[in-house]
């Protein structure tokens, strides 16, 4: 393979941009209305990604910047558009988010948000993040926005009984899972953010101007007396989390884990839940782990040796990473747009002996992964729907797993996490696996 | 339902009074318009374009939501369907992107061989100071191709300035080609872009009737094609709202006269080939026989499949919500051939005269509006009780989730619902959604049942 030189643009990205990530995040506190500062078709290009994806509604608010706006600054659009929308929509909170251009041109937004007045006696707060688009992805975005929540909502005073979740960009599916998980144990968790409900809801014969469900704000508030913070994700900051702040702030003690995907990243997680609690795994998830085992010797000469490409959310990655090195796949190329500097270490730490022959690239995108790809010689992709037309051009099967799912239905409903995720993560691989070998056969096997 | 204050003049009910609506302004802040930008209406035209390289210069985002996201389909290269960002990052924000664009521009003509490059300028380029045209400029002359900026930073004003910047990027390359073997009777087709292979079936109507297609502006397009469009006799122009400046441009510069046409419906499709027939009468004896032929024929083939689906669909309930009013106008009048009426139509760019049109096309009590958003089309879906929505990925959910029957018009399509064949596939779609099983399922249905059981 000869060697490429760097690109100057990105190709294909396997990243989205950080207002997204802020939209999401507000989708999951209850009440709560997202609003883009910033021009109308930041909203509407995330709205149709989202919807896309979840297949919900996704109203996001926006300002709306117009050449004025631009040389005059976004005063009046901001405090216009914060009316409008606490008049339509009613919220509870009102999430303002920036883009590239109230940043570039160097908008106080959190000064002019000090400066809006809702009017009556409202009840109305607003959270301010700052994410610009040139500054990290819409996983940065997510998590900034988790953290403003937190730092502008939550108060101190006697610690209570409850524990912070902070799960991360996990889907619907993964949110329900984690929610019976704690439930099972007995442990009073609030969950940050929780868009179970609102991105996954039923039919109604209303439209609900904000979809119910999400954490409350209250919940969030108390958020700075919880007993500990249980933060998933290896590959987030050390300082700058959500959970890092409440440490700093109200002393409420951080333990950070891995996205429990996979056997031993969940065990990880169980254990972490049993010492919180004092209570043993629940029966109900110990045999479920039995079973997942049990599944492993049946099939593990499917899956043994197999090469895998990885890419996508960088905890995601190395959630995955960590399930397929303990199946017997090899991973050969973990990847992500997203850029961290702490992918590497992340995998290097889950994957054991796999490790050694694992190619790790952060801020790749799809063009440089199919580039690369064909030196690998992988038996298949695992990761978003964006990684189409890499499989498509290899002839290799795609895995869809995580955000966003475009060309199939039920992105929100793909279980990740714990035993149960795993359970069907492995069922996918070894199924998908066995059509690939039945279809390319000449003989047809009925009968594997 | 409220609707906001600065809004309450761009919805407007039909009845005894004149068309009162506001339109082709800034959309209010806050009110979640289905608008999108600038860049968007840029992006839209361009797209098609299949042998050039579309290089967004910006952060991220802007290239990443527009990747490979249509259904407008090439015979040929496939360039259009990838996606190319300066992604720029808060250092070049800072120093300035002009480097990072030309390098990457150079680059990317090394790699891909593009017969042309299109650069879309994103919001903030131009605050920062970049000077896009400059670098285009320098590009362009070391690699020989046509390099050319498009002004479509998103604030600038709305999707339709976005259509516009890009007819003056086309602008730039009609008239550079040769005219070579053109002859008399030739058109161009603008203003489709081939969603689901919708120009080739366009194309071939008129070549049956012995009118030579030069260039279709953008759908399937080719750079070279474009450069020599000046040598057709006539434009023909659908979806006004985005190349009629062009035609407009190719009127005045070059004195080549357009006709406004739809490619949706039996009525519209059959009306676009009538003129056109009637327009090269003079020149093409023969011709409007032609046409009545190969339409007689056409008619043949989808009417009495057609009429099937009309038993099944007449006096259902319809509301219509898209991009361009033109659209709209063929919407009502293909619905009506299918038996249903339009109780609500709106479009995010129309034009007063467009709206105009659309009062005198609807019956009375229909509700037009403009620039509209989720709170009040819900609102007016239930107050209507359609069985069915058409519009874009943006509108679905909003149907879907009160249990509303949906069409997909817009650009993702994968179906072609233009032409006479396209009708066929029109009523196919309306009747999919509005005769499923599943609305019996859902909590609207169900009511719907209980009352049909009382009465």
């Amino acid at each position: 393979m000869t060697a490429i030189e760097p690109q100057a643009a990105t190709r294909n990205a396997c990243k989205l941009c950080a207002p997204l990530g802020a939209c999401m995040a507000l989708r999951g506190v209850e009440g709560a209305a997202p609003f883009l500062h910033g021009s109308q078709g930041c909203a509407t290009y995330i709205r149709r990604y989202l919807i896309s994806h979840f297949r919900e509604p996704v109203d996001i608010a926006v300002s709306g910047f117009s050449e004025a706006t631009t040389v005059f600054g976004g005063r009046d659009n901001l405090h216009s558009g914060l009316k409008n929308v606490a008049r339509q929509y009613h919220p509870e909170l009102i999430g303002i988010a920036t883009t590239c251009l109230p940043e570039t041109i160097g908008e106080d937004v959190g000064f002019l948000l000090h400066e809006f007045d809702p009017g009556g006696d409202s009840e109305l707060r607003l959270v301010h993040v700052s994410t610009p688009s040139y500054r990290g992805t819409h996983v940065d975005g997510f998590h900034a926005t988790i953290r403003a929540l937190v730092e502008q909502l939550a108060d101190g005073g006697t610690a209570g009984e409850h524990v912070n979740v902070f799960p991360g960009m996990v889907s619907p599916a993964d949110l329900r899972y984690l929610k019976e998980v704690f439930a099972d144990f007995g442990l009073e968790a609030t969950l940050l953010p929780d868009y179970s409900e609102t991105l996954d809801g039923p039919q109604l014969d209303e439209y609900q101007k904000i979809p119910a469900g999400g954490t409350p704000v209250e919940k969030v508030r108390g958020m700075g007396r919880a007993r500990a913070s249980l933060e998933l994700g290896r590959t987030l900051a050390e300082s700058g989390t959500a959970a890092a702040f409440l440490d700093s702030q109200f002393d409420v003690p951080r333990r950070k884990l891995g996205w429990p995907i996979g056997v031993l990243e969940s065990d990880r997680f169980f254990a972490a839940l049993a010492e919180l609690t004092g209570r043993p795994t629940p029966e109900k998830h110990v045999k479920e782990r039995g079973r997942l085992v049990d599944s492993y010797v049946d099939a593990h000469k499917y899956v043994f040796g197999r090469r895998a490409i990885v890419y996508g959310e960088e905890d995601l990655v190395v959630g995955l990473t960590a399930f397929l090195a303990e199946i017997g796949v090899q991973p050969v190329l973990c990847a992500s747009g997203g850029e961290s500097g702490r992918l590497k270490e992340a995998v290097t730490a889950v994957a054991g002996d796999a490790a050694d022959d694992i190619v790790v690239r952060e801020g790749m995108d799809f063009a440089t992964m199919g580039e690369v790809a064909r030196g690998l010689a992988p038996d298949f992709l695992i990761g978003s729907s964006k990684g189409y037309s890499v499989s498509r051009d290899l002839d290799i099967p795609l895995i869809r797993v995580g955000f966003p799912i475009h060309d199939r239905i039920g992105g929100q409903r793909i279980l990740h996490l714990g035993y149960r995720g795993a359970q069907q993560l492995f069922d996918a691989v070894t199924n998908t696996l066995l059509a690939r070998a039945q279809d390319g056969s000449p003989v047809g096997y009925s009968y594997l | 339902m409220s609707i906001l204050e600065e809004r309450k003049l761009q919805v407007y009910r039909k009845g005894a009074e004149p068309l009162q609506l506001d339109c082709n302004k800034q959309s209010v802040a806050g009110s979640v318009s289905q608008r999108a930008c600038v860049f968007c209406g840029s992006r839209v035209v361009l797209y098609p374009i299949a042998d050039a390289l579309h290089v967004v210069h910006g952060p991220l985002g802007c290239a990443s939501y527009t990747w490979d996201i249509r259904g407008a389909l090439s015979s040929g290269p496939q360039l259009h369907r990838l996606s190319f960002s300066t992604d720029l990052r808060e250092m070049d924000v800072i120093q300035g992107g002009e480097k990072k664009l030309a390098k990457a521009l150079s680059q990317l003509i090394d790699q891909y061989h593009p017969k042309a490059a299109f650069v879309y300028s994103t919001c903030i380029v131009g605050v920062i100071g970049d000077d896009v045209e400059a670098v285009c400029r320098q590009v362009s002359a070391a690699k020989g191709i046509p390099v050319l900026p498009v002004h479509s930073e998103g604030f600038r004003g709305t999707k339709r300035d976005g259509y516009r910047a890009a007819c003056e990027a086309l602008l730039q390359l009609v008239g550079t080609g040769s005219t070579e073997g053109i002859g008399p009777v030739s058109v161009n087709i603008l203003g489709d872009f081939n969603l689901a292979g919708e120009v080739w079936m366009i194309r071939d109507y008129f070549e049956k009737m012995g009118v030579q297609v030069v260039a279709t502006i953008t759908g399937d397009g080719r750079v070279d094609d474009i450069r020599r469009a000046h040598g057709a006799a006539l434009n023909l122009v659908q979806c006004s709202g985005s190349m009629t400046h062009l035609a407009k441009q190719l009127q005045e510069k070059r004195g080549i006269p357009f006709k406004r046409v739809s490619y949706f419906g039996i009525e519209d499709m059959a009306q676009a080939l009538y003129d056109t027939a009637e327009f090269f009468a003079p020149r093409c004896p023969g011709i409007v026989e032609k046409t009545a032929e190969l339409v007689s024929q056409e008619l043949a083939v989808v009417m009495p499949q057609i009429a099937l689906y009309r038993r099944k669909l007449e006096g259902r309930k319809a509301a219509v919500y898209v991009g361009g009013a033109f659209k709209a106008f063929s919407l009502v009048r293909a619905l009506r051939q299918l038996g249903m009426s339009t109780l609500m139509v709106g479009s995010q760019t129309g034009l007063r005269e467009d709206y105009e049109e659309l009062r005198d096309l609807c019956d009375e009590g229909t509700i037009i509006v403009d620039d509209s958003n989720p709170l009040e089309l819900s609102a007016f879906l239930q107050e209507k009780e359609v069985d069915l929505f058409i519009g874009g990925v943006k509108e679905r959910p909003i149907a879907y989730k009160l249990g509303v029957g949906f069409c997909d018009h817009n650009h993702e399509r994968k179906q072609p619902l233009a032409g006479f064949l396209g009708m066929l596939n029109f009523a196919r779609e309306v009747y999919n959604t509005v005769a499923s099983p599943v609305w019996k399922l859902t909590p609207r249905g169900r009511k719907r049942e209980m009352a049909r059981e009382l009465s």
